[in-house]
């Protein structure tokens, strides 16, 4: 079987560090996936390049550009998502936030997210448990346990800080998840194979909407004299 | 085919000149806009109802029933009414009223309205904006169909015996539409009901405009008012127009690029290829408008944004004459030309209502019901309990 694994990267510049970081995420969650014996199919969605796009989305009340709907559709239908932003100011990166603020709503809901993100130094680490994991948990994502940060230095020691191992350990839980996903027993939650598609697709029949909303009450209540 | 203004009401500052208008102003604008939609040949002025600043029009029926007296065929009606924060009862009795003065040159459209600090103003929550716009507007429709009311729900004081004055005209409630951009209950509703649906067409995307009429459409037919295509279908829109694109794009853009909601923002040259926004040569307008249709199918209704983003009334009733003049004949023309025999022409009209008989489905508060019936998807909450009327089985 196929997963299809969206990562988020919202770098700034071309290559960024934050995309390096997304790439070996993304390559350890093929590679895990794969230990279990199903396939991931990889798709990257580079955040920079919706920027204005996200602008539109927000200066407009919600117009959406068909960059932006290939995106959020993207996601939505993610079976597992990598989110990776550069720290900012303590937090996530005000781009990366708009992208998740144009997301529908649900987009997220039960979806495994493995939360990464890079940073000068190692003393913002902790962006990921006080930003990026509630972000994520007020959409109902699963997060994964091991969250990833790498800070410039993690590029060139040698690996001491243990990077990789993270990187390796993380992957391999959103595959844990990922392929446990499609054998979820029904009935706990809405997993997120029940989620809605994006757009108009179903509707509540009118007469459950108009349930105990046609204002009669009660034996007898009925007592209408119809004429106009 | 109807074609008319949509007003928002707001008092937005001229970006060239840098001038604001009064509210006095703006109210006396929006009247003149009405009786110059008449005199340029257009069917409809429908105003939009607000209850802060920077918008003027609180008070709608009052606003009508000025441009109902000033005027002798133009149809009146609303952008929308707020369903979820007016009481019902005063709706039904304000628009009755209205029906009345204005020889029922009347309609009206239903919206939920999405400014949030409105809803706690009037005691509700917005998050009760599906459930409010559901109960209310069946109250509605009960006030205007049963002489007497005995009613009791979740967001208004009960109701006992309770007879809402004037009764419509002729016995005949106005014609609704639902307006709803992206709530596809809204569309069930409007079909549920076999009102009308208007999406305001202003922010496609396109593929939302054509999902939300595809879903009300379809529903429609499963209640049973007609085939799919036979749905009351209005759209919104918004045009500037000039005799050559660049000079129409010159005249605008500086209202485009301050314009209280997408100001700012995207382009005018991307915001015109997102949306129905035509900035352009009537030709421009009236290729465009034509391949809604394409989109949503044949209609019945189109509504026009003129007045907004601060352009000065003398800019508007001349862009109403031009549209009038160039652009609305030959709309009438070719939509006509391109429907299909069994596909109305017009939504419905006090005229073709009464004419319809007092037994038509329109005087049914559920006009579905027979077919709900058969579908099983009655009863609801014991209406049937006393061997009730077909008009109360929902």
């Amino acid at each position: 079987m196929t997963r299809h694994v969206v990562v988020v990267s919202a770098g700034l510049s071309d290559p960024s560090t934050t995309r390096l970081l997304a790439d070996r995420l993304a390559d350890a969650a093929g590679t895990a996936v794969a230990g279990r014996g199903e396939q991931a199919l990889v798709e990257v969605i580079e955040v920079r390049e919706l920027a204005t796009d996200l602008a539109t989305a927000m200066t407009t009340g919600g117009l959406v550009t068909p960059a932006l709907a290939r995106a959020r559709d993207a996601v939505a239908s993610a079976d597992a998502v990598i989110a990776v932003t550069p720290v900012f100011n303590a937090s996530y990166s005000g781009l990366f936030k708009l992208f998740v603020d144009a997301l529908e709503r649900d987009a997220l809901d039960g979806t495994p997210v493995l939360i990464a993100a890079t940073a000068g130094t190692a003393r913002h680490s902790l962006v990921l448990e006080h930003a990026m994991r509630p972000l994520f948990s007020h959409l109902r994502a699963v997060v994964v346990p091991t969250a990833v940060f790498a800070a410039t230095e993690d590029f060139g020691d040698g690996d001491a800080a243990g990077l990789g191992e993270r990187i390796t350990r993380a992957a391999s839980q959103l595959a844990a998840l990922l392929v446990a996903g499609g054998t979820a027993v029904g009935g706990l939650g809405r997993g997120h194979a029940d989620r809605r598609p994006a757009g108009v697709a179903t509707v509540t029949p009118f007469t459950q909407l108009l349930r105990g909303r046609t204002g009669r009450t009660g034996a007898g209540g009925s007592t209408t004299t119809p004429h106009r | 085919m109807q074609f008319g203004i949509f007003s928002v009401g707001d008092v937005t500052r001229d970006p060239t000149t840098g001038r604001t208008p009064s509210e006095a102003d703006r109210i006396s604008a929006m009247t003149q806009i009405a009786l110059a939609a008449e005199r340029a040949g257009l069917d409809v002025f429908a105003t939009g109802e607000h209850h802060n600043p920077p918008f003027v029009p609180s008070s709608p029926t009052t606003l009508l029933g000025w441009i109902a007296a000033r005027t002798e065929r133009l149809l009146l009606s609303t952008a929308t009414t707020l369903i979820t924060t007016n009481d019902p009862v005063k709706i039904a009795e304000d628009y009755a009223m209205l029906q009345h003065l204005s020889g029922g040159r009347v309609d009206l459209m239903m919206g939920r309205g999405n400014t949030g600090p409105v809803y706690p103003w009037f005691g509700k929550d917005i998050r009760d904006g599906i459930p409010l716009a559901v109960e209310n507007y069946h109250l509605l429709r009960r006030l205007w169909r049963e002489r007497v009311v005995d009613w009791e729900g979740q967001f208004r004081t009960p109701l006992r015996g309770y007879t809402s004055t004037p009764a419509p005209l002729d016995g005949t409630p106005p014609f609704v539409w639902h307006g709803s951009i992206r709530s596809p209950e809204i569309a069930e509703q409007a079909a549920f009901y076999g009102d009308g649906f208007f999406h305001n067409n202003i922010f496609w995307n396109r593929e939302h405009t054509e999902a939300m009429v595809r879903l009300y459409r379809q529903r429609f037919e499963h209640y049973g008012h007609g085939a799919a295509d036979q749905a009351i279908v209005g759209l919104g829109g918004q045009v500037f127009m000039a005799g050559t694109e660049r000079e129409a794009v010159r005249r605008f853009r500086p209202y485009f690029d301050e314009a209280p909601v997408y100001g700012h923002g995207p382009s005018l040259e991307e915001f015109t290829k997102l949306t129905p926004l035509t900035v352009g040569t009537p030709e421009q307008v009236i290729e465009r408008t034509l391949g809604f249709a394409d989109v949503v199918g044949d209609y019945q209704r189109q509504l026009f944004l003129m007045d907004h983003a601060g352009l000065p009334l003398p800019v508007v009733l001349e862009q109403i004459e031009l549209l009038g003049r160039e652009v609305v004949p030959v709309l009438r023309a070719e939509f006509e030309r391109r429907r299909p025999a069994h596909v109305p022409s017009e939504p419905p009209t006090h005229a073709s209502l009464v004419a319809a008989g007092p037994s038509s489905p329109h005087h049914l508060v559920v006009p579905a019901a027979d077919r709900l019936a058969a579908l099983e998807e009655v009863p609801q909450d014991g209406a049937r309990q006393d061997g009730a009327r077909q008009e109360e089985v929902a």
